[in-house]
């Protein structure tokens, strides 16, 4: 795991021995190549498999059983999307289920925002005996499957009663390992050490210091975790689908009932994935150029 | 050590740089050296006690649970059996089908990915018009759970309505029953996988590609390379550390592989297919605890895992050391 670094360039082999001096400056490494139809045309292409199964998931949600299985098939959206909606909210408790994911992906984003960078920041700037060790552990165990934690777990809140409610899908994944080494990192090159030493020479309480110098300082990387966390938290399948039930379902859950237990009507589970899918989808609209920052970002930070 | 005016704000920008630690008086940078060290617990207790509780004690207890013959309803007897829950499982056909299937879906799914996502990243390279355009849409499955995006794709791999197959029969082609055949359901399910995973492995590769200096493209175009050779001799090699990581996250990802094949046929079968043609451990440690209630079972199961990818992260890490030293 030590391969998150960003790419150190390799300059002695680089193929020219006498370079002249460089006529132009690259900004950011990006390739001076203006681009040519074929690229724009691959672009395209890319961009509209991305699009695709999910403008049909709207196509075949509006329209009937019957007419999307027509040959040839439609290729617009129709009328019959509000009738389908119904159809999926009676089959599965949709309306309840974003509310319930709302919830739990709200909790867990702010949960796992505020631990991580508390704990980012120890691990960045300050000094404490088995510090190595821990983070250590925090980066060992990204490695480690889900499928290994959800035994104990269940046992867990089947002691606790806690099946098919919502704080056990909350509590065991309030911290992640991703979110410490992500604020860590971002951490050690944007807060300088200066800035510690002359809150401490103020007189400023260790607390103090954390509110009033490392949390402006991380805001931006906290953002960034944010976002991903809450997408990571909103779709999350496998533990919520073992401690929760249909009966209080989050969305992923709810989606996972839609198509089993029932003759599958297709069209209306198409019209319940739409309906699940689109809180995201439209949060993914507003913020997806800070979200495509954000991974990239992270990326090389990372 | 007390300068007691102004917000702590306006004494980072006043204050001198710190003296070094060492002309400071012994005692005083003793103590507070003590409550500094004091404190980094306190910053990480609060993450510690739900990862101690949340994640450590469950993998350990798991591995405790693999020793016993234990049934989810009777969670906390169950009689010792020491690695008989190990050998019945490497002595299980059903543990080697699904292993069988966890690779080859895993292959399927992040060579073509990853390999998609490189050319990808290098295209979005470009001085692009409409670039965040171009960022986001690639990223929008990834944005899209599981759970929505399979159920979206078994229609489209549907064998009498699905799209997939209608314009197969258009084309003159004849429809594929996708679900039923091993490799079908295998290529399509990879397809799933493939569909949410590459914008955002070309959004990783992108990052890396441009904090490459410009200056080694100069240089190689000033020594006429073209640019597919540059893409070779340059592009690559510095990404190499990078690719290696993205191979380490894919494998690990594709060695839990559960939600998609367990919703592909749509109703939620655990047996992944018929004959089991697409069952992956994921799946299968699912069906042993929560279809058939061995949890001793599926703990083994689980750790068997853990061990895969230790094994696989092992053998990258050595991979990615060698050629590090093959390069000095």
């Amino acid at each position: 795991m030590a391969t998150l670094a960003p790419p150190v360039p390799d300059a002695g082999r680089s193929p020219s021995p006498a370079a002249p001096p460089p006529r132009r400056r690259h900004r950011g490494g990006s390739k001076a190549g203006k681009p040519g139809p074929v690229t724009y045309t691959l672009l395209t292409l890319v961009a509209l498999v991305s699009i695709f199964p999910l403008y049909w998931t709207l196509v075949a949600g509006s329209h009937t059983n019957a007419e999307i299985a027509a040959t040839p098939p439609p290729f617009l959206p129709n009328a019959s999307l509000f009738d389908n909606f119904q159809a999926a909210l009676e089959q599965a408790p949709i309306g309840k289920a974003i509310l319930n994911s709302v919830l739990v992906a709200g909790s867990i984003t702010v949960g796992t925002v505020l631990f991580c960078t508390l704990a980012g920041f120890a691990f960045a700037k300050l000094q404490f005996r088995g510090k190595g060790l821990l983070l250590g552990l925090v980066i060992g165990t990204m490695m480690v499957p889900t499928q290994l934690a959800v035994i104990p777990l269940f046992m867990m809140i089947a002691e606790l009663q806690w099946v098919n409610q919502l704080q056990a899908v909350i509590l065991p994944t309030l911290v992640s390992a991703f979110g410490v080494f992500f604020m860590r990192q971002y951490l050690i090159s944007a807060l300088p050490n200066e800035l510690l030493e002359a809150g401490r020479v103020d007189g400023a309480s260790t607390f103090r210091i954390f509110w009033s110098i490392v949390v402006p300082v991380a805001r931006p990387a906290m953002a960034v975790l944010a976002m991903l966390t809450f997408l990571t938290a909103w779709n999350e399948f496998f533990w919520p689908l073992i401690a929760l039930t249909t009966a209080n379902p989050t969305v992923q859950v709810a989606l996972a009932g839609l198509g089993s237990g029932y003759v599958p009507q297709r069209s209306v589970i198409m019209a319940g994935t739409l309906l699940g899918t689109l809180p995201v989808l439209i949060v993914f609209t507003i913020l997806g150029k800070q979200i495509v920052g954000g991974i990239m970002q992270g990326a090389v930070k990372g | 050590m007390t300068i007691a005016s102004g917000t702590v704000r306006e004494a980072a920008i006043a204050a001198p740089p710190p003296a070094p630690a060492a002309t400071s008086p012994a005692r005083p940078r003793k103590r507070r050296q003590l409550t500094r060290n004091r404190w980094g617990y306190a910053y990480v207790a609060p993450f510690f006690l739900v990862f101690a509780a949340f994640s450590l004690y469950p993998f350990m207890y798991t591995a405790w649970v693999s020793l016993h013959e234990t049934s989810l309803s009777n969670i906390n007897g169950g009689t010792w059996v020491g690695l008989e829950n190990y050998r019945d499982l490497l002595q299980s056909e059903f543990f080697w089908n699904a292993t069988r299937n966890t690779f080859t879906i895993g292959i399927l799914a992040t060579v073509p990915q990853l390999c998609m996502a490189l050319g990808l990243a290098h295209l979005l390279n470009y001085k692009l018009r409409g670039r965040t355009f171009f960022r986001t849409v690639m990223l929008m499955p990834y944005a899209t759970s599981i759970a929505a995006a399979t159920l979206v794709f078994s229609q489209l791999f549907g064998r009498d309505y699905g799209l997939i197959n209608t314009m197969l029969e258009a084309v003159g082609l004849q429809a594929i029953d996708w679900e039923a055949g091993t490799v079908s359901s295998q290529v399509a399910i990879a397809v799933i996988v493939t569909w949410r995973w590459t914008g955002y492995n070309a959004l990783i590769y992108l990052a890396a590609m441009q904090s490459i200096p410009g200056e080694l493209y100069e240089a190689a175009e000033i020594d006429g390379a073209s640019k597919w050779k540059q893409f070779l001799h340059v592009t690559i090699p510095s990404l190499r550390p990078t690719i290696l990581f993205t191979i380490v996250v894919s494998t690990i990802g594709a060695v839990q592989l559960f939600g998609e094949p367990l919703l592909f046929a749509g109703n939620g079968t655990t047996s992944g297919g018929a004959s089991g043609q697409y069952q992956t451990l994921g799946l299968l440690m699912y069906q042993q605890g929560w279809s058939n209630f061995h949890i001793g079972q599926a703990a083994t199961t689980a750790w068997a895992m853990f061990m895969i990818i230790l094994v696989i992260v092992g053998v990258n890490a050595v991979i990615g050391r060698l050629r590090n030293r093959a390069d000095r």
